[in-house]
């Protein structure tokens, strides 16, 4: 296991390498430079910017400075928050997702097998109706739209939540953030698990298992759950991408320090070690999260065996 | 001590304690965007000035008007050729860590400015010191050749290249705060990082969340601290103007620094008198290719500028009341008095449209030979809004427009290269002096997107700045900006306004035309 993993993870390095030198060279092409602006600089104040960032060498010296750098661990600056290298930036935003993303990703998953499998075993009755139907709302409607009614409701007309801010993690802050991101998951993962729940419910082992006697819900629990829940683990590693690499909708909104904001801000302001630097990041971490999927669906199902 | 009076210190230090912290006053003000640095010297927004503009003081501050008085000079002398600045320090300024605000602080802090190696993007805001372009440019490597000394601690002298009226209004900008050289010095570019950094204004940073917030709390060395109201600030980011209307509906902003426009009636009506709409130091306009035709004839450009109902635009385009513009200096500069105005500005708007198609006509143009051009704005929904409408405006005139949206930095790299035939652009003025938006048509300067060039304006431009009666050089300026705008060197369109909501709790607040608004002179009434 830890072989493959480690291979998993090695194998990376070359489409990293790919991907950070196609994403360098395409952002040096781009119109517009990170000193272009509503203010135009005189040519002497931008020759010493380009100096002062190393954006005067030619532009292979500058490729290669920043490959050096960064197989030292060094992202490099950032040109649009000027106090902290990449590195601290992304630092300092992760743990901030990772505590939204991260109670999302959960939440998400728990209240979607839940849902889900309720909406498998009650098919087409009330609950299936209400429950499946609500978190639908999370689905069809879309955050930038959620999230202001929900501010305008908890927070401004019911005085229950706070409107926005991080307030120290403190999990009246959260409420808001964590139910928007929440919601169109729980309502993804409710609707694959209750077909997968469906479909497995009509296998001959069920039936096998319901005709030795034993009860519905030890037939869920013991024998259903495990192989319905395939298709929902497929989902979980671009959900938790998703989740963990942060919604800049949600951390705008609620004014969230968190790194969502970084993916278009960066790429915007032609911030080049700021978007390289969330490239590598992303990649990293997409990488590392659907080799824990891969894990978890060996896990799931024995005919799936690693090499 | 007997137990029970253990436990009543006890519970009277936790009592003191909790009513000292129940009546600290903090101020929670939404900022916008996130800061670049806290740097005064890596800065270039109004965002990070409202930040750096707390926590640091030039030798010249602002008061609640935004008028200059005494900061860490007490007192100043000119010279008679009006070159020679002469400062004396206040006595006893500290840094927050009780080192003195020394004259060496200042040149220290002037000389790393116009360093090279500093990259500092506002530093040509200073070039009217003597050799501070040169240093800046590299064309002169001892920076000791900077015209700002230290004549002792207390005694800090500015030479400038040429007498400069508005000098004194320039020294209220981050560019000209001092830094603490004894810190810089030791840390290095660390200096900045909360935890290291020493500031010499009312408040210092105590903690920043990139993203989310700078905090600052009152400076308990600064030379005015018992007259300070306000114990704590939060600065907020947060870019989505919306949510942070709703932030501030939930009382946890207590100051808005822009919001919605769409959302403009619905404060008035629900929020009276907590916005704070008036004009500002600030010009929207657009700028014509005045180098390729047909925008390089004079009707053309004027037949343009005329079509474009301004009337209209703050009222029922942009719905925040935004004035009218038909100077090119806005009304209330200093320094100035009354603009220039376009000679057909009090004419009825059919009139200027009837005026319009004529000089179109005789320029070669109408229905049977429209006018087409490219339109360009940078994405923003106002940007876009304003453009559709003054195309609109142009129909009539057989105009033909095509509108051409980029991201900002396209946009302006392409303005500045020349690659536009008509062009948004706008500026906010850095300091209060006419001469900061008349540069704006100057040739060869890296602003001038149009390129408009006219030897006369320039030779007026020129003749002002070297002009000391301050009476006298205004007359020379309105002369060029009358000869710009008889020219329609570029299209004015309206005068920013500052759009800023502040609670009724906040006290102090006077709105004036630089929108600058120190937390020193803000209190909250509980």
């Amino acid at each position: 296991m830890f072989g493959y993993a480690l291979r998993r993870l090695l194998s990376t390095i070359p489409v990293l390498w790919i991907a950070v030198t196609v994403c360098f060279f395409i952002l040096r092409l781009a119109p517009g430079g990170p000193f272009d602006g509503e203010r135009p600089l005189p040519p002497e104040v931008k020759a010493n910017l380009a100096a002062h960032y190393n954006l005067d060498k030619p532009l292979v010296e500058q490729y290669l400075i920043y490959v050096g750098d960064v197989m030292k661990g060094d992202l490099g600056p950032s040109f649009a928050n000027q106090d902290f290298t990449v590195t601290q930036q992304i630092m300092s935003g992760f743990p901030y997702t990772l505590t939204i993303g991260g109670a999302a990703f959960v939440l998400a998953t728990i209240i979607g097998v839940v849902v889900g499998c309720l909406g498998a075993l009650y098919q087409n009755r009330s609950a299936d109706y209400w429950l499946g139907g609500g978190l639908l709302i999370g689905l069809v409607m879309p955050s930038f739209l959620i999230a202001p009614i929900l501010q305008l409701v908890f927070g401004n007309t019911l005085g229950w939540l706070p409107v926005g801010g991080w307030g120290n993690g403190s999990i009246r802050f959260l409420i808001l953030p964590v139910i928007v991101l929440t919601l169109p998951h729980a309502a993804r993962i409710s609707r694959l698990m209750r077909g997968s729940m469906i479909e497995v419910m009509s296998q001959n082992f069920i039936r096998t298992a319901k005709a030795k006697g034993i009860g519905p819900r030890l037939t869920v629990m013991r024998h259903a759950l495990k192989p319905a829940l395939m298709p929902v683990v497929s989902y979980l590693g671009p959900a938790a991408s998703y989740l963990l690499t942060g919604s800049l909708v949600v951390e705008s909104i609620f004014g969230l320090p968190g790194v969502g904001r970084y993916f278009v801000g960066a790429a915007l302001n032609r911030d080049y070690g700021m978007v390289l630097g969330t490239v590598i990041f992303y990649m990293v971490l997409i990488v590392v999260l659907n080799l824990l999927v891969d894990i978890a669906y060996a896990w799931l199902d024995p005919k799936v065996r690693m090499r | 001590m007997t137990h029970f009076s253990k436990k009543f210190i006890v519970s009277a230090f936790v009592g003191t304690l909790l009513s000292v912290s129940a009546h600290a006053a903090t101020l929670n003000i939404h900022n916008g965007g996130d800061p670049t640095s806290l740097d005064p010297q890596k800065i270039s927004g109004d965002w990070e000035n409202r930040i750096d503009g707390d926590i640091f003081e030039g030798l010249v501050t602002e008061d609640p008007k935004d008028n200059p008085i005494p900061g860490q000079a007490a007192s100043w002398t000119i010279s008679p050729d009006q070159k020679v600045y002469t400062f004396k320090l206040r006595d006893g300024i500290k840094w927050s860590d009780g080192q003195p605000v020394t004259a060496q602080d200042f040149v220290f802090a002037f000389q790393r400015l116009m360093d090279p190696k500093t990259a500092a993007q506002y530093a040509y805001l200073q070039y009217t010191i003597l050799n501070a372009e040169k240093i800046n440019k590299g064309e002169i490597k001892d920076l000791s050749q900077l015209g700002v000394k230290a004549i002792d601690d207390k005694t800090l002298e500015i030479t400038l290249e040429n007498p400069t009226p508005y000098f004194l209004n320039a020294l209220m900008h981050y560019t000209a705060y001092p830094l603490p050289k004894h810190v810089v010095e030791s840390k290095g570019d660390e200096w900045v990082k909360i935890g290291n950094i020493v500031t010499n204004g009312p408040y210092k940073p105590t903690e920043w969340v990139p993203g989310s917030h700078v905090s600052m709390v009152k400076s308990d060395q600064y030379y005015d601290a018992k007259d300070i109201k306000i114990d704590n600030v939060n600065y907020y980011t947060l870019e989505d103007q919306a949510a942070a209307l709703k932030r501030y509906r939930a009382g946890e902003f207590d100051i808005l620094t822009s919001f919605p426009a769409d959302q403009f009636d619905w404060i008035q009506k629900n929020l009276p008198g907590q916005a704070h709409v008036v004009p500002f130091l600030g010009t929207y306009y657009y700028v014509l290719n005045a180098t390729k035709p047909p925008f390089n004839d004079k009707r053309v450009r004027q037949a343009l500028s005329m079509a474009v109902n301004r009337e209209v635009i703050g009222p029922k385009i942009l719905g925040t009341g935004e004035l009218p513009m038909y100077s090119w200096v806005p009304p209330g500069t200093a320094n100035y008095g009354e603009p220039a105005y376009v000679s057909w500005k009090d004419e009825p708007y059919k009139q200027k449209v009837e005026e319009a198609k004529k000089l179109l006509k005789d320029a070669g143009f109408g229905p049977d030979h429209p006018l087409k051009a490219q339109l360009r704005y940078n994405t923003n929904d106002n940007h876009k809004r304003i453009a559709v409408a003054i195309a609109a405006m142009w129909k009539p005139l057989g105009v033909d427009i095509e509108l051409y949206n980029t991201e900002t930095k396209v946009h302006y790299d392409e303005m500045q290269r020349g690659q536009v035939e008509i062009g948004r652009a706008g500026w906010l003025a850095d300091y209060n002096d006419p001469i900061n938006f008349l540069n704006l048509l100057s040739t060869g300067v890296e602003m001038n997107y149009g390129r408009w060039s006219n030897p006369d304006y320039d030779a007026l431009i020129k003749r002002g700045n070297e002009q000391t009666d301050l009476k006298k050089r205004a007359e020379i300026y309105k002369k060029a900006e009358q000869l710009a705008l008889d020219d329609s060197a570029a299209i004015p369109i309206y005068y920013y306004v500052s759009q800023n909501i502040v609670a009724p709790k906040v006290q102090g607040f006077v709105d004036n035309i630089q929108d600058i608004h120190r937390t020193r002179w803000l209190s909250i009434k509980e």
